[in-house]
């Protein structure tokens, strides 16, 4: 097992109450790793607490990257928010976090 | 082929002045853009304005304007920027007084109006996209209702003769595909040319975000000399072709891995990025390191512009009062932890009135949640935060007040206490006509 962070790496974008989360193979051959283990049910389950909307996963082949939109997770909307992290900007580091088998690599 | 470049000389409104400076100097362009305004920054702008008349603009306007005008007027340097606010005409006005006084008088300044369609909204009593409710139900909360308008009125304002363009409420990548409507002449409904400039625009509007800043990870992602992080350079072929780069010598780094992070940045569905002048493509996007520094950015495409425009409603939503206090060494945690105890113990009992509350521990909880953050070590410091929503400023204060007063009455050794409390304004959207808003663009004489 190794950390999403050893393969891949992230970007937290805000638009209203919705975050959306980049995450991007560091290498190609590792895109099919992250299509088969990074899902949007996990995604969701890991952002337990956070993401209280759903999660819906674009893939990106040509840039070896996948797209987590993640709507009802920024405490109401950026610019209404209590959080101290408002735009969920810190989110991308959290996801980096996940275990991904790399059996067979 | 004839091509262009275009400079990005700030990301928001705050931005570092000096790289859009360096970018004017020595980085070869044609075009200076400088993106300035946040998601809700056109309605403070509008308090502003509704307080003084000539108020209403980017408070940093006078400053980016003064650093930049003379080397882009000796150059031949086009100036677009969104630094208008909620108020472009008194922009160009001060901008034209700054021009004169740095002995510039011959640059000519437009201002592009009509992005205000606050009375068209009202007339037709639009519906609020992000919870129920319409434009008139929000009543005297309403502050103001921009439409983000396309790259037509700026590039119309370029083909006049424009040296300098300045937009209040507009979509951010049309800032750039302005410059290559005009340069390039390209047809408002070459949707394939609009979906690719559209990227071009969408990668270089938060300028340092793809020359390395919101980027570094030491040992994983590392990037040199962030204290002098250059902006970007987008060099635009009339074909769409692009290439992404940055002055020589300059901080940071244009790389494979800045583009794909930012072209994600901010994107839900790829496919159909919604813009005033298209719906851009993103999906087939092709990012390739051609030199140090240098990478091509290719395949973007578009489809047919939708009938509606979105419009970024700002209105008096609450008011947020806040306090914070810190605690260290053994037992920080559980000192922290009875903190936010006897705090929200005391909300309850002093009638404290709040519609939403938050008890963090900042270094434990406060960006993730408790569960996310489960696993996690107890930190030598951590610092107890309580924030709540309000109707009143009154009570808002009062948070910050239940947080001050565990100085003599809370757990051991608390320290360093803040407290605020303010008026939100926030931003709602609705999806308006199209042919309702109606964009122009004036001249001011400098």
């Amino acid at each position: 097992m190794v950390k999403l962070r050893e393969i891949a790496h992230s970007r937290t974008g805000d638009k209203g109450n919705t975050s959306n989360i980049s995450v991007i193979a560091y290498e190609e051959k590792h895109y099919p790793l992250l299509k088969a283990q990074v899902t949007s049910e996990r995604v969701k389950a890991h952002f337990s607490g956070v993401v209280e909307g759903e999660v819906v996963r674009y893939e990106l082949p040509n840039i070896a990257g996948l797209n987590f939109v993640m709507t009802q997770t920024l405490g109401g909307g950026v610019t209404r928010s209590l959080a101290l992290d408002a735009h969920g900007k810190s989110l991308s580091s959290a996801l980096l976090e996940l275990e991904i088998d790399d059996t067979g690599l | 082929m004839r091509s262009i470049r275009i400079g990005s000389g700030a990301g928001y409104s705050g931005d570092r002045i000096e790289p859009a400076v360096e970018l004017a100097e020595k980085g070869d362009i044609d075009y200076l853009v400088f993106e300035c305004l946040g998601e809700r920054t056109v309605a403070l702008a509008q308090q502003a304005r509704m307080k003084n008349p000539d108020a209403g603009y980017d408070p940093l306007l006078e400053d980016r304007m003064r650093a930049v005008l003379p080397v882009c007027a000796s150059k031949g340097i086009k100036i677009v920027t969104n630094m208008g606010a909620a108020n472009p005409l008194a922009a160009a006005r001060r901008t034209a007084e700054i021009a004169k006084s740095l002995g510039l008088p011959s640059l000519r300044i437009a201002a592009v109006i009509g992005d205000d369609v606050l009375d068209a909204c009202k007339d037709g009593d639009l519906p609020i996209m992000e919870f129920d409710g319409t434009i008139r139900q929000l009543g005297n909360r309403l502050l103001s209702a921009n439409a983000y308008l396309g790259a037509g009125p700026m590039a119309d304002a370029l083909h006049a003769g424009a040296d300098i363009v300045i937009t209040g409420r507009a979509s951010d990548p049309a800032l750039f595909l302005a410059p290559m409507i005009h340069a390039f002449g390209w047809a408002m409904d070459d949707w394939n040319l609009l979906g690719q400039g559209t990227v071009a625009g969408h990668l270089l509007e938060c300028a340092g975000q793809i020359t390395g800043g919101y980027f570094a990870d030491p040992g994983y992602k590392d990037i040199p000399d962030l204290a002098r992080l250059g902006f970007p350079i987008g060099e635009v072929g009339a074909d769409g072709s692009l290439v992404i780069t940055k002055v020589a010598g300059s901080g940071g780094a244009v790389t494979a891995q800045t583009c794909k992070e930012q072209l994600l940045y901010e994107v839900h569905d790829p496919a159909k990025y919604l813009q005033p002048d298209v719906v851009a493509d993103f999906s087939q996007v092709r990012v390739e390191e051609i030199a140090p520094d240098r990478v091509r950015v290719s395949g973007g495409r578009g489809t047919r512009r939708t009938d509606t425009l979105k419009v970024s409603v700002g209105y008096v939503d609450s008011y947020i009062g806040e306090g914070q206090i810190s605690y260290a060494g053994p037992g920080a945690l559980a000192r922290g932890r009875l903190a936010l105890d006897i705090v929200r113990e005391r909300l309850k009992l002093t009638g404290v009135q709040s519609s939403e509350l938050r008890f963090d521990l900042i270094g434990v909880d406060s960006l993730h949640g408790a569960e996310v953050s489960a696993r996690a070590n107890e930190p030598y410091e951590i610092r107890v935060r309580v924030a709540g929503r309000t109707e009143s400023l009154r009570e808002a204060v009062r948070i910050g007040n239940e947080v001050e007063t565990l100085y003599t009455n809370g757990p051991a050794a608390g320290g360093g206490v803040t407290k605020s409390a303010r008026d939100v304004v926030a931003v709602a959207s609705v999806l308006l006509p199209r042919d309702l808003a109606k964009p122009s663009v004036r001249f001011v004489e400098a």
